[in-house]
């Protein structure tokens, strides 16, 4: 069935450059995947333009002949958000990757879509500016894929996801129409679509032009290292530093499993004898940084902090950052696999949710890492499995699964940032009741009437849920009974 | 508080009877933007009033879900309590304006480009559709990338996809004390100095230009704003903080004048050559103009800096009050429309003459 890929790749070699153009099998093979690894498929072809023009020509090409588009920036994504269409096009962004614009005045930065997040904060850092969001992943992944995953990090907390720090996209459609989106203003007249464009993980459009907001930095950053006895005394010191009304530019804790991890890894100097380690930046002038930090210490010993330490210079404060902007792969060398989960909770419900997933842990004979933007009660909870052994990558699926809907239980969400994708799409309905997927599904049509673009990616089709509903339901109960509902 | 009530239900009814008689309905919160958007139609009106209190307000976790009719001045007296504000600081004038009117107006004050807009802060929403149905998008955590963002798309939708029966707004602590500098400089300069603190990453959360007079307002100590005034060789300005309340609610003297009332959004440093005076906030990025210029020469001028102008207040409400739109972007908001409210049941005509 389907289109051959054969004659595909000949219609556009008339389009495309042939360099752009990759279809022999065993090239096709590095494509079949983004970060998530457990999911792979091999694209029908894979093309990879030099400009916005070729996309357009590409478009216009896949909607005549109804092919499905899979859009891709650096495949760094952890949610399978680009694992290709076996009958589609993987079409790679990466290529468009200059800067086009640092406007100082107005501190903003127009890009294309290729660019990668750390370039954008190089290229700006001449004229005292960088772009805020900073993914751990950002040597590697592209603005396309951060507007597309509404991309979060460290310092989102204080300066706002990717949401917050976009002011216009260039999108085509599907048919190849090229639209502008937002403008470089503070708003844009008619309804927000930047909003909905912004984390629509490649199903609404592709981005082919971004203008991020850049912010001067700051005089001067100070982050102060917690240790603590008890992990679920450190998530209510998280809670103790906000009431405070203190706003830090970063909050992240890491558990005992993740900190020894990072601290074999990269030498970051952490107390590995610690249940839990909470890093906390503050920034700003020289003086608030002083005052601020000074504050931020006796809030953490007042809230049973063990010890709290401050950076001693800039190369200690970077150390203290990279044992954590590591965690991932520090983790990674733990076990022959990992898988990442990105639930985000109400932060008073920190201390609850960890206890709960230390026993799932035991339940499922699953070794979890905890590492977490803790300021933004987004966790990552890192299950250490072996793939090799038979249903040990199930019984991780079935146990990141509990986390996910232990999230929604206790108020939360099943992704805080890395996007639905693929592998979170059975947990959207134990999220979201029926109407509301069909208003997505209604809210996809608008753009993509044919759904060509990233089929069956995000929203869970009605029958989809019905039939894991049926799964997950045992006997008429629901998970976690104790809980009230939200 | 007394008079908190839950009318989804009686709302919900009202919705399914206007479906059944095919009538339309206008969405009130208080009715103070009654001047704000195209000139209102003949229909029916839908008193949201009602259906208001807050649900709940965990300060720690700097959020606030409050029904959408609650007035917003008892939203911030909540959050004063707590030494917390609404960030885009809404302007709302005698306290009758309502979160939800607010949301759905999705105008921000002076503090916007630094505390964010409404569209920023929302986090949550509870929804009633044009087809009767309760549904709940986005939640009370900061991060939340399940699904389409569709609870932020409602800010500044002014109620044309459905009602805002519930709000989860995101809360910032409100700086314990502010300050207001007056620039004594020509507009050019002044403007260029504002330019350079901003660029020095200075506790600015509003300014204010026109004419010969130039403000800024800092969020900092005394000895700091000393220190600040000492290295950009400025003033303390005795300007109460009720002058930044009165720019907020057009109180003061420019916004009394009976000409049309141009909003213009612009790239800060965007040049305009108008010879009327422009009161401008957001360190530029928000102008206010009044003018009697006709509509597409204020339009083209605006749209040719990338902006776009929208007629604030007074004059002919009948035609585009917002900026119009490219047609495939109209037709994609035509589009969505028809998947919230498919009867045009919501304030038909209110947004664009389209829908
Ligand atoms: C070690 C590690 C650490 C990470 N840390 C973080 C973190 O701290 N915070 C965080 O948010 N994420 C993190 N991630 C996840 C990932 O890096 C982000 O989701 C990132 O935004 C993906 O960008 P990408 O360019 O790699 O996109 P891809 O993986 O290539 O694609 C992601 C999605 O975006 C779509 N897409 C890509 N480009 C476009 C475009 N131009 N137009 C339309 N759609 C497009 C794709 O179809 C896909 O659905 C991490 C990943 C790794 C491996
Ligand atoms: C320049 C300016 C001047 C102002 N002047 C005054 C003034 O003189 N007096 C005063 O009291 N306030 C004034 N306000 C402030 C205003 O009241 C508040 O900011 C608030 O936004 C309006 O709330 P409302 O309930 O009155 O909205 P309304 O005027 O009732 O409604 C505004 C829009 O939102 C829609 N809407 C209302 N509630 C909902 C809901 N729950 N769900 C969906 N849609 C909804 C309406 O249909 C309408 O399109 C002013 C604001 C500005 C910017």
């Amino acid at each position: 069935m389907g289109i051959d890929r054969q004659s595909l790749a000949a219609e556009f070699l008339n389009i495309l450059p042939s360099d752009c153009v990759i279809f022999r099998e065993e090239e096709l093979i590095p494509f079949e995947c983004d970060g998530l690894s457990a999911y792979r498929k091999v694209p029908l072809i894979v093309l990879l333009p030099y400009t916005a023009e070729q996309v357009e020509l590409v478009l216009k090409h896949c909607h005549e002949k109804q092919v499905p588009v899979v859009a891709r920036g650096a495949g760094t994504g952890l949610s399978g958000g680009a694992l290709p269409h076996e009958q589609g096009v993987l079409l790679s962004l990466a290529r468009l990757n200059k800067i086009v614009e640092i406007d100082q005045d107005n501190r903003l930065a127009c890009v294309q879509p290729g660019v990668r997040n750390l370039a954008v904060s190089e290229a700006a850092k001449p004229y005292g500016l960088y772009y805020a969001p900073d993914p751990s992943s950002q040597i590697a992944c592209s603005i396309g894929g951060n507007v597309a995953e509404n991309a979060g990090g460290v310092h989102c907390l204080k300066y706002g996801l990717t949401l917050h720090n976009v002011v216009q996209v260039t999108l085509l459609t599907i048919d190849g129409e090229r639209l502008t989106i937002g403008s470089n203003g503070l708003d844009a007249p008619g309804l927000d679509l930047l909003t909905l464009i912004t984390g629509s993980e490649g199903m609404l459009g592709l981005v082919v032009e971004v203008v991020v907001k850049l912010l001067p930095i700051p005089e001067r950053q100070q982050v102060a290292l917690a240790a603590f006895d008890d992990v679920e005394i450190a998530g209510k010191a998280v809670a103790e530093i906000i009431a405070k009304g203190i706003l830090p530019a970063g909050l992240e804790m890491m558990d005992n499993l993740s900190l020894r991890a990072a601290e074999d890894f990269v030498h970051a100097g952490y107390p590995t004898d610690a249940a839990a380690i909470l890093l906390c930046e503050v920034d700003g002038s020289e003086d608030e940084v002083s005052e601020e930090i000074m504050r931020v210490r006796q809030i953490l010993l007042d809230s049973g902090a063990r010890e709290v330490r401050t950076a001693e210079d800039e190369t200690e404060r970077m150390r203290f950052w990279a044992g954590r902007k590591n965690a991932f792969p520090a983790v990674g060398r733990l076990a022959p696999d990992y898988y990442c989960m990105d639930g985000t909770i109400p932060r008073n419900q920190l201390g609850k949710v960890l206890t709960m997933i230390g026993e799932m842990s035991e339940k499922y004979g699953l070794p979890c890492a905890n590492v977490f933007h803790a300021g933004d009660g987004n966790l990552h909870p890192l299950i250490l499995y072996d793939a090799n052994n038979e249903g040990e990558l199930e019984k991780a699926e079935e146990f990141g699964g509990e986390i996910l809907e232990l999230c929604v239980a206790v108020g939360g969400t099943i992704t805080g940032e890395h996007g639905v994708g693929i592998e979170k799409i059975n947990q959207m309905c134990a999220q979201f009741p029926d109407p509301e997927l069909e208003t997505f599904h209604a809210v996809k049509a608008v753009f993509d009437p044919h759904n060509l673009l990233n089929p069956g990616k995000a929203i869970p089709t009605l029958a989809r849920c019905a039939e894991f509903g049926a799964m997950h339901v045992h006997a008429g109960k629901l998970r976690f009974p104790e809980l009230e509902r939200f | 508080m007394s008079g908190d009530q839950d009318q989804s239900s009686r709302l919900q009814a009202n919705i399914k009877d206007a479906i059944a008689e095919r009538s339309c309905l206008r969405l009130m919160g208080s009715g103070s933007k009654d001047f704000y958007g195209r000139g209102l139609g003949q229909q029916k009106v839908l008193d949201l009033s009602g259906n208001r209190g807050i649900v709940s307000y965990e300060p720690t976790e700097l959020v606030i879900t409050a029904r959408g009719g609650t007035p917003l001045d008892e939203i911030e007296a909540a959050l004063e309590a707590n030494g917390q504000m609404l960030p885009f600081e809404p302007p709302h004038f005698d306290g009758k304006g309502t979160i939800g009117g607010a949301i759905a107006a999705g105008l921000s004050g002076p503090r916007r480009p630094w505390g964010g807009s409404p569209r920023d802060l929302l986090l949550g929403i509870k929804l009633l559709d044009g087809q009767g149905r309760i549904m709940s998008f986005g939640g009370q955590v900061m991060k939340n990338v399940a699904g389409y963002d569709i609870s932020r798309l409602m800010a500044g939708a002014m109620g044309t996809l459905g009602i805002l029966l519930e709000v989860s707004i995101k809360v910032l602590p409100k700086p314990v004390e502010e300050h207001s500098l007056i620039i004594d400089r020509d507009p050019d300069s002044a403007t260029r100095l504002i330019g350079e603190m901003i660029a020095d990453s200075q506790p600015i959360t509003a300014s204010y230009s026109l004419a010969d007079k130039q403000a800024v307002r800092l969020a900092c100590n005394h000895q700091r704003l000393g220190a600040i005034c000492l290295k950009y060789g400025l003033q303390e300005s005795s300007e109460s903080s009720d002058f930044w309340q009165q720019l907020r609610d057009q109180k003061l003297d420019f916004f009394q004048q009976s000409k049309p009332l141009w909003r213009l959004s612009l790239k800060p440093t965007s040049p305009l050559e108008l010879t009327e005076p422009c009161l401008q906030e957001w360190s530029g990025g928000l102008r206010w103009l009044y003018s009697e210029r006709p509509a597409t020469e204020i339009r083209t001028l605006v749209e040719s800096q990338g902006g776009h102008a929208i007629q604030f207040r007074n004059g002919d409400r009948s035609g585009d009050i917002f900026h119009p739109l490219h047609p495939r972007i109209l037709q994609i908001q035509q589009g969505l429309k028809a998947v919230f409210d498919p009867h045009g049941l919501f304030n038909p005509g209110r947004h664009y003459s389209d829908y």
